[in-house]
């Protein structure tokens, strides 16, 4: 919230020329009969997606050439906003001349991005991307009818949010590498959730499989669930030295976790472990520490000698600990 | 030619109340709390809206007709010193109100919700109207306030106040009514009805924007929401805004002189309006014309989606409103529709056209040629009435997931 949103969107104002030209007249709008591609020699398939009920829907007409799967037509009907229709318009000139498996390759970002002036511009305001997705959906639909499979074959990934085409393998990646705690920052990082805002949490504009406050806590737990693992692993097993740099990592930040941490926290102070560094006779490991512990007495001394004992205990006799 | 049918959101302000209120700028601009002249010289203006308000609403002269910002302030401050004065520093703990409030009620009363008050949101029957015996058998000895609106901003329709304040003062509840919609649109005779507190807002009746005011029956105990200079006898602080009050004055005395003549006019064009558009086929208009203002239509065209058809007007320019989910900032399909729980549809293809006494037959003649012209347009283009089926396997569920 600042001074540009004190007013609101105006919603229209926000809709591309193309937007504007194609709801006001429609170049593809119309119907294909199975007569007119008979009398071509072609196939028609006719897919629908979306219901009144749901304030939107969409039938899309494919005319089908047989020999060589080239969509040589196609029109649209649709109940839906400005938005709507003009996806939809544009999505029925981005399919003609396309095999039908090219076409299944459009998304909704190719749509949007059609709609636009200028490259740089969005099309439509954040909250109507939405609308570009049926355009993705019906025609996934009408390839599944053409090739006779299901159309959700054409979908090699799950994907949470429709606007911005973000897969669930993306966003637990992004969450984990990048330690991500809040939706915000999965918003900034992957753009996911910054449109039609359904895949946040349940009670949205439409329904979805996968939330990003589920993915977000599960994803989060599964971290937690690795970190004590790796711990563990480490205690068990006692091959600290033969393990990679990450899980090293890992292990010493579970043990001060578990070991530790709390009792810097209780203090005032923290830590965070900077590196680690296999020498022939150490293993160094160096950490910065935070808050009250800055500037401690301790810190050099006391405190330091039992956060490396413990790290030697649990985890390698080799371990030498360097405060920097 | 432009045709403005959105006085449900907010009117022209009438150019005889623009007149009345000019002086008071740069001519009269004292405080009227001072003690000189400068200040004094707003007086007799200042007491003549006061006159006016009363008399348009035949409020007693021992009622409290308190001006405020708007309505919102008006409501917020009903539930929100409710809420202190019998639930916080009272036994109290529970509010009654309805599912199809304006937001200012209903965010409100959400708000008093995280604080621990338990709220019922009373359910409306098809016609969108709050049922008196439902209001009854909500009502605990725990209760403190009973608010419900007296017309509603989207449908038109009216709620029975009279039995309800009947209902409340028989359990001696406390009775609130968000009137922006009935004033200066239908007769609102507080001699005739019981209610405690009544909300309304100068806008919604050719005022201008950033006025309204609380009635407080019998000047009864309500503690105060902005707190400061005890202006309006220390009931609502800050500096009076006189040009605005007098303006109000104006504008009450001018909707509500002749007020049935005036029903009459607008509700000639209103239904030949709402004749016209329903000899389209696949429409219909939510509830009956006797028990709606005689100023509003919301109507439901098969096949056409609100928003779109919002365009289309707009292009002819006629500006009218839609509950539809696409057009709002939010994508959430409007409580109100939903509650009236006709038809999910109708959340998607309801027009709202509201009226004024400003809106001349000639605007109707276009309105009427415009608006059929639209909706032929969009169901040209509309799903709904393509006639060439999908192929097998191709049908829609109603209302998937995408996946």
């Amino acid at each position: 919230m600042a001074k540009n949103d004190l007013l609101g969107a105006s919603l229209w104002d926000a809709y591309s020329n193309k937007v504007t030209t194609l709801m006001n007249n429609p170049n593809h709008q119309g119907e294909i009969t199975e007569q007119e591609a008979a009398e071509h020699g072609n196939r028609l398939i006719v897919a629908d997606f979306g219901a009144e009920s749901c304030g939107d829907a969409v039938r899309l007409y494919w005319e089908v050439d047989p020999k060589t799967d080239i969509i040589v037509n196609s029109k649209f009907k649709s109940f839906g906003c400005g938005t709507a229709i003009a996806s939809s318009d544009i999505m029925t000139e981005l399919c003609i001349g396309k095999t039908v498996k090219e076409a299944v390759k459009i998304t909704n970002i190719d749509v949007e991005f059609a709609l636009r002036d200028s490259p740089e511009i969005p099309a439509v305001p954040p909250q109507k991307m939405h609308c570009s997705v049926m355009a993705y959906d019906v025609i996934k639909k009408a390839a599944g009818l053409y090739m006779g499979v299901d159309s959700g074959t054409f979908e090699e990934e799950i994907i949470v949010c429709e606007c911005a085409r973000v897969s669930l393998k993306t966003l637990q990646e992004v969450i984990k590498l990048n330690d991500l705690t809040t939706i915000e920052q999965i918003t900034d990082y992957t753009k996911a959730g910054g449109f039609c805002k359904s895949c946040i949490r349940p009670g949205g504009h439409e329904k979805r499989e996968y939330y990003l406050v589920d993915i977000l806590r599960d994803t989060r737990r599964e971290m937690d669930e690795e970190k004590m693992k790796a711990a563990a692993d480490a205690g068990s097993k006692g091959s600290f030295e033969s393990m990679t740099l990450v899980q090293q990592i890992k292990a010493i930040d579970a043990v001060i976790d578990e070991n530790v941490r709390q009792f810097l926290i209780m203090d005032g102070g923290n830590m965070e472990v900077i590196d680690v560094k296999p020498t022939e006779e150490y293993v160094d490991v160096y950490i910065r520490y935070l808050g009250a512990c800055n500037g401690c007495a301790s810190s050099a001394t006391g405190t330091l000698y039992a956060i490396e004992a413990t790290l030697k205990e649990k985890l390698s006799k080799k371990i030498r600990v360097l405060p920097i | 030619m432009q045709v403005y049918l959105d006085n449900n959101a907010t009117t022209m302000v009438d150019p005889l109340v623009v007149e009345v209120m000019q002086p008071f700028f740069s001519e009269v601009y004292g405080n009227p709390n001072s003690l000189h002249k400068f200040g004094t010289a707003s007086h007799p203006a200042l007491s003549k809206a006061i006159d006016q308000v009363y008399k348009a609403l035949n409020a007693s002269d021992n009622d409290d007709i308190v001006f405020t910002s708007c309505a919102t302030e008006s409501n917020n401050w009903v539930l929100k010193s409710i809420f202190n004065d019998h639930i916080v520093n009272g036994d109290k703990n529970h509010i009654i109100t309805t599912e199809v409030e304006h937001p200012s009620v209903l965010s409100a009363c959400r708000a008093l919700e995280k604080e621990g008050t338990k709220v019922t949101y009373l359910p409306v029957n098809h016609q969108g109207i709050v049922e008196p015996h439902v209001v009854r058998s909500f009502i605990t000895d725990k209760t403190a306030l009973v608010s419900v609106m007296w017309a509603s901003n989207e449908t038109g329709m009216i709620n029975p106040i009279k039995e309800i304040g009947e209902i409340c003062k028989e359990k001696g509840v406390l009775f609130h009514s968000d009137a922006v919609q009935a004033v200066g649109k239908i007769p609102v005779n507080l001699q005739d009805v019981h209610v405690d507190f009544l909300s309304m807002s100068a806008h919604k009746f050719h005022g201008p924007k950033g006025i309204g005011a609380l009635y407080i029956k019998n000047s009864q105990p309500l503690s105060p929401f902005l707190h400061g200079g005890e202006h309006m006898g220390g009931r609502r602080s800050g500096t009076l805004n006189v040009p605005y009050i007098v303006a109000m004055g104006k504008a009450i005395e001018l909707a509500t002189t002749n007020i049935e003549e005036k029903m009459a006019s607008i509700r000639a064009k209103r239904d030949r309006l709402e004749d016209a558009l329903l000899e389209l086929s696949d429409t219909f208009v939510v509830g009956n014309r006797d028990n709606r203002t005689p100023n509003t239509i919301l109507i439901s065209i098969r096949g056409v989606e609100g928003e779109g058809m919002l365009w289309d007007l707009n292009n002819g320019q006629i500006g009218a409103s839609t509950g539809s989910a696409c057009a709002s900032e939010d994508l959430q399909a409007n409580t109100v529709m939903l509650a009236i729980g006709a038809d999910n549809e109708l959340a998607h293809t309801g027009i709202r056209l509201s009226l004024s006494r400003f809106t001349t037959d000639k605007e109707i003649d276009y309105t009427i040629e415009h608006f059929k012209k639209a909706v032929l347009r969009l169901r040209a283009i509309s799903s709904s009435y393509a006639k060439v089926g999908p192929t097998p396997g191709g049908e829609s569920k109603a209302c998937e997931l995408h996946h």
